[in-house]
């Protein structure tokens, strides 16, 4: 079987953005020490369920905001709880503002290899839109800072989609960030997340979403042009330069490969259960303080809840789903023939693929097959 | 052996005779205090959440008069609701007396009147009650006046009572055992007992509910139905106290219930006369008359597979509910299902939720029609409940359809939006009468075809729930009658159909279309929804296809998340209708029965 992913949850930022869902706050940096010691404690409670793991990813949250020592410490105490293989993928997320010269080399230092870094956007207008601590000038420089500490596999993170965004304006940052020849590009349409700032403004009529098809021709206009410049776009929102570049780590979640997810609010999945961990960090501390695991909830997906996550996660990418998958469903061969029809699917070496027009209603398809 | 006294209480709708019933149950002392609650004889979800009685409902109660005997007194509690006339003139043939109730801040009102003619009919003794007298507003002479002029009985007579607050109950039973007759027959003549209610239980099969006229019967008996060429042993015999309460024995004058094994529901029919295998009655008694449904719908099961079952559920329901007639049905659109005639709207709405909520079905219905009656070119006269049975239009020389003199009570201020809406709805022959200041009596004859459309709901609406309606049947009238038919992306959508007159056809076109649009999701392709006589588009809508249907994240966490939608999206499809290509969900068929708000 394949080699397991390692996911650590950081849950803390230096501020809080408006749209952001993500479970980190902005207060509790102070608990950092003892966030560190808990995750240890936890990866030694869970170490029995997983094989040896071949990512790990630092996510959250902002860890690019721990210091240097503490984050050295905990890279080496997870490497001394768990079992690794020898080629291991360890990614680290920074945001822009956090990354200098010397921080990108002690990253190098501690054995990371891969920085995903949050710009966003290369437009100052649409930083300042999205609440970010960092303008455009930073960005570069901070992908210099990267280039420079010897980071050869950099993804960028960028949103497209955003009130006030012109197709120029998103092509310019486009252009931008390919100009820093990035390994990897996440492109995610800004999304209105329930009980976010940006969702009370929305619902207050103070901002505008673009509506539909504006959407889509972002997307279109995304996948075509990062194309053009040899990028694959092997999943909704993910770009890599050739094939080896895709995120290790995230393929695992659209796979089915067993992962571990550390930190408070993170999910697990051991090949057969699945469970997350309480949200809060206070609570999740408290629970492994007291020698137990902060496991929120569990459960063991029967053979057709496997189906079904097969189907929503499978075509959201470019390997789509296995024929065998989709015969369960009465009446499949029409469902697929009226889909490859319209051009949002296709059918290669037994597996049904979305084209890119596929890949924008992934959810639609996996609810025609469920 | 204690006397017995046989009654209903029967009055207008909400004019309190299931608060009063409560009353009684309680002086009765047979259910503690703390497992009381209000209207108790109410015992369907839905009863309690209309606050209407919807079923008739028999009680046994033990009652000492004050010269010291001992009595059961068999009450049954009875629906206002002009639908449910049906269910009180069953619950009549089982009684010698009625209490007919008068809410003494209403006065005598149209189904006062109309139950008691159904008491004169079967001889009843009848016991006027004046409730509600400890309102404020309650006006007592009124009350008493209309009912010696409206009503013909003696207003003396008289019992005054508040149901709330229990004033006037204890000389509301001493009335009762004084003024409502005992029961007459032999113990010892040949068994006749008369079925007029039954429901089927899960585990004992059909219960009936019955009124023993001659004879006795216990456990042990062998009995039979007379319409039925059967025998069946009998199980158990006993009375309603909510609960069943078994009896060794039920005699002559009793009410009670008997239990047989009897898991074949067709035999036990309402109405049927139950008599002993070896010693038969000679004549059954006089069974009920068949009931005359006004409206029809076409019910369907969401899952075409689900039809046997509907065909059960809808025998089993109707032991429960005699004035269900149902026969097959099909359509292209919906496949297997039957065509229903009820006894008015609520009664349609009644069955649907019942049939969903006690017998799990999930059910599509199609738009209710009237009886029309067409006069073809050949001199037949044809009479057409269905859309599907609308004749070749050009073979049709004349149309005529039913009216009814709508009343509708309400205070003045909504007497514009009201006008309004009759008008609209092609009433004609108005007329206004002020029968206290602020309030106004507003009179129309409608078709009842415009009735049967979301009438009710708009008044109510318009209203703010202070209009009240009421309507007697007229004759028919001629009119020009038209089939509308449905089309979603060109294919017709038979169960969607309607005949409308022709004026109407428009306006009910445009608010179909725009009802689907509304409840039609958004597919992957551009769905065209057209309303159409004959081969003429007038009204269209479209729904535009979806641009994206994705989210844009998918981590570790949101694959349970996602999974979940999923199944839950995959258990609505049983819910939706395939036609063509297109997905269409049970609610739409619902829907296009309703106009917007803002009509
Ligand atoms: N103030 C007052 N309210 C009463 C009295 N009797 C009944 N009510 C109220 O009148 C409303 C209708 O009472 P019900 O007992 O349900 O009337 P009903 O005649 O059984 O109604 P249907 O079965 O639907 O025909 C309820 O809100 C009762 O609380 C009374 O004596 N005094
Ligand atoms: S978007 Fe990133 S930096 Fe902003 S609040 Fe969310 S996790 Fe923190
Ligand atoms: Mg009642």
């Amino acid at each position: 079987m394949a080699d397991s992913g390692l996911y650590v949850h950081v849950p803390f930022c230096a501020s809080k953005c408006p749209y952001c869902a993500f479970a980190s706050c902005t207060r509790l940096g102070h608990l950092a020490p003892a966030w560190r010691d808990a995750v240890l404690a936890e990866a030694r409670r869970r170490a029995g369920s997983f094989g040896t793991f071949d990512t790990l990813y630092l996510g959250g949250g902002t860890p690019g905001l721990l210091d240097d020592d503490l984050l050295a410490s905990l890279v080496t105490g997870l490497r001394r709880a768990l079992p690794f293989a020898r080629d291991v993928e360890s990614t680290i997320e920074a945001n822009p503002a956090d990354v200098t010269r010397d921080r990108a080399s002690a990253w190098r230092a501690m054995g990371l290899d891969r920085v995903s870094l949050g710009v966003q956007s290369f437009d100052d207008d649409d930083l300042r839109f999205l609440g970010r601590r960092h303008a455009a000038s930073q960005a570069a420089a901070a992908l210099q800072a990267l280039r420079g500490a010897g980071f050869t596999n950099v993804g960028i993170d960028l949103i497209y989609g955003l009130p006030g965004q012109t197709l120029a304006t998103w092509r310019d940052t486009l252009d931008r960030a390919l100009s820093f020849g990035p390994a990897h590009l996440s492109c995610y349409g800004l999304t209105v997340e329930p009980r976010t700032p940006l969702a009370r403004s929305v619902h207050a009529g103070r901002v505008v979403m673009p509506d539909e098809s504006r959407f889509e021709a972002f997307f279109l206009e995304t996948s075509r042009r990062l194309a053009a410049s040899g990028y694959v776009h092997y999943e909704v929102s993910n770009f890599a330069l050739g094939p080896r570049s895709a995120s290790r780590h995230n393929d695992k979640y659209w796979h089915h490969v067993p992962y571990l997810g550390l930190g408070p609010s993170a999910h697990s999945f051991d090949g057969a259960r699945r469970w997350w961990n309480v949200r809060g960090v206070e609570p999740w501390l408290r629970r492994l303080g007291q020698g137990g695991l902060p496991t929120a909830a569990t459960e063991r997906p029967t053979a057709e809840q496997h189906r079904l996550e097969v189907l929503a996660v499978g075509f959201r990418t470019s390997s789509g789903v296995g024929l065998p998958i989709l015969r369960a469903t009465p009446g499949w061969q029409a469902i697929l023939d009226a889909q490859v029809a319209d051009g949002r699917l296709e059918v290669a070496d037994g597996r049904a693929v979305p084209t890119v027009r596929g890949l924008l209603v992934a959810d639609a398809l996996a609810r025609a097959f469920a | 052996m204690a006397e017995r006294r046989n009654f209903s209480i029967i009055a207008h709708i909400d004019h309190g005779k299931s608060t009063l019933a409560d009353r009684l149950i309680q002086h009765s002392g047979i259910i503690a205090d703390r497992n009381f609650r209000d209207q108790i004889l109410d015992g369907l979800d839905l009863e309690r959440e209309r606050g209407i009685t919807i079923k008739s409902q028999s009680i046994n109660l033990p009652y000492t008069s004050k010269d010291g005997r001992e009595f059961e007194l068999n009450l049954i509690d009875t629906p206002g609701h002009v639908d449910f006339t049906y269910e009180v003139s069953r619950a009549l043939a089982s009684c010698e007396g009625v209490l007919l109730l008068v809410d003494a801040t209403q006065g005598v009102q149209a189904q006062t009147l109309a139950n008691l003619y159904l008491a004169m009919e079967h001889d009843l003794e009848i016991i006027p009650v004046i409730n509600k007298i400890d309102l404020p507003s309650a006006d007592i002479d009124m009350a008493r006046m209309q009912i010696e002029r409206d009503l013909g009985l003696d207003g003396a007579n008289a019992l005054l009572v508040s149901g709330k607050q229990g004033t006037g109950v204890e000389e509301l039973l001493e009335a009762i055992v004084e003024r409502i007759p005992p029961p007459t027959g032999e113990v010892g003549d040949p068994l006749q007992a008369l079925i007029f209610d039954a429901h089927y239980d899960a585990f004992r099969g059909a219960v009936a509910a019955v009124r023993l006229f001659s004879g006795e019967i216990k456990a042990g008996d062998l009995m039979r139905p007379m319409a039925i060429g059967k025998a069946y042993k009998v199980e158990e015999v006993g009375v309603f106290r909510i609960v069943r309460e078994p009896r060794p024995i039920l005699r002559a004058g009793d009410v009670g219930y008997i239990i047989a094994g009897i898991k074949s529901v067709a035999d036990t029919r309402v109405g049927d006369t139950i008599t002993m295998d070896n010693n038969p009655a000679p004549i059954a008694l006089h069974g009920f008359r068949e009931s005359k449904p006004v409206v029809f719908s076409s019910l369907y099961p969401v899952a075409s597979d689900d039809y046997e079952n509907l065909a059960d559920s809808l025998e089993r329901y109707k032991l429960n509910d005699a004035s269900l007639v149902y026969t097959k049905d099909s359509s292209a659109a919906l496949g297997q299902g039957f065509r229903c005639g009820f006894l008015g709207l609520l009664h349609l709405e009644i069955v649907q939720e019942r049939l969903e909520r006690e017998f799990d079905q999930s059910l599509i219905l199609t738009a209710p029609s009237v009886i029309y009656k067409f006069t073809m070119e050949d001199g037949r006269a044809l009479e057409v409940d269905n859309p599907a049975h609308y004749p070749d239009p050009a073979a049709i020389r004349g149309g005529e359809e039913p009216y009814i003199r709508a009343s509708i009570l309400t205070p003045d201020r909504y007497m514009g939006a009201i006008m309004k809406l009759c008008l609209e709805r092609r009433g004609v022959n108005s007329e206004i009468a002020y029968p206290s200041p602020g309030r106004m009596d507003i009179k129309f004859d409608l078709p009842l075809a415009e009735v049967i459309f979301d009438f009710y709901d708009r008044l109510k609406s318009i209203t703010q729930g202070y209009g009240s309606f009421d309507y007697e049947m007229l004759e028919y009238r001629k009119g020009d009658l038209v089939k509308l038919d449905i089309l979603v992306n060109g294919e017709k959508v038979d169960a969607l159909s309607m005949i409308v007159h022709k004026d109407r056809a428009r306006a009910r076109a445009l608010n179909a279309c725009e009802r689907l649009k509304e409840e039609i999701p958004r597919q992957q392709y551009k769905v065209a929804i057209q309303g159409a006589i004959g081969g003429t588009i007038i009204a269209r809508e479209t729904i535009t296809a979806f641009r994206k249907d994705v989210t844009a994240k998918c981590y570790g966490g949101d694959i349970s998340r996602k999974r979940k939608l999923l199944e839950k999206q995959k258990a609505g499809k049983k819910r939706m209708k395939m036609v063509g290509d297109i997905e269409i969900p049970q609610s739409a068929f619902i829907a296009v029965l309703k106009t917007s708000d803002d009509e």
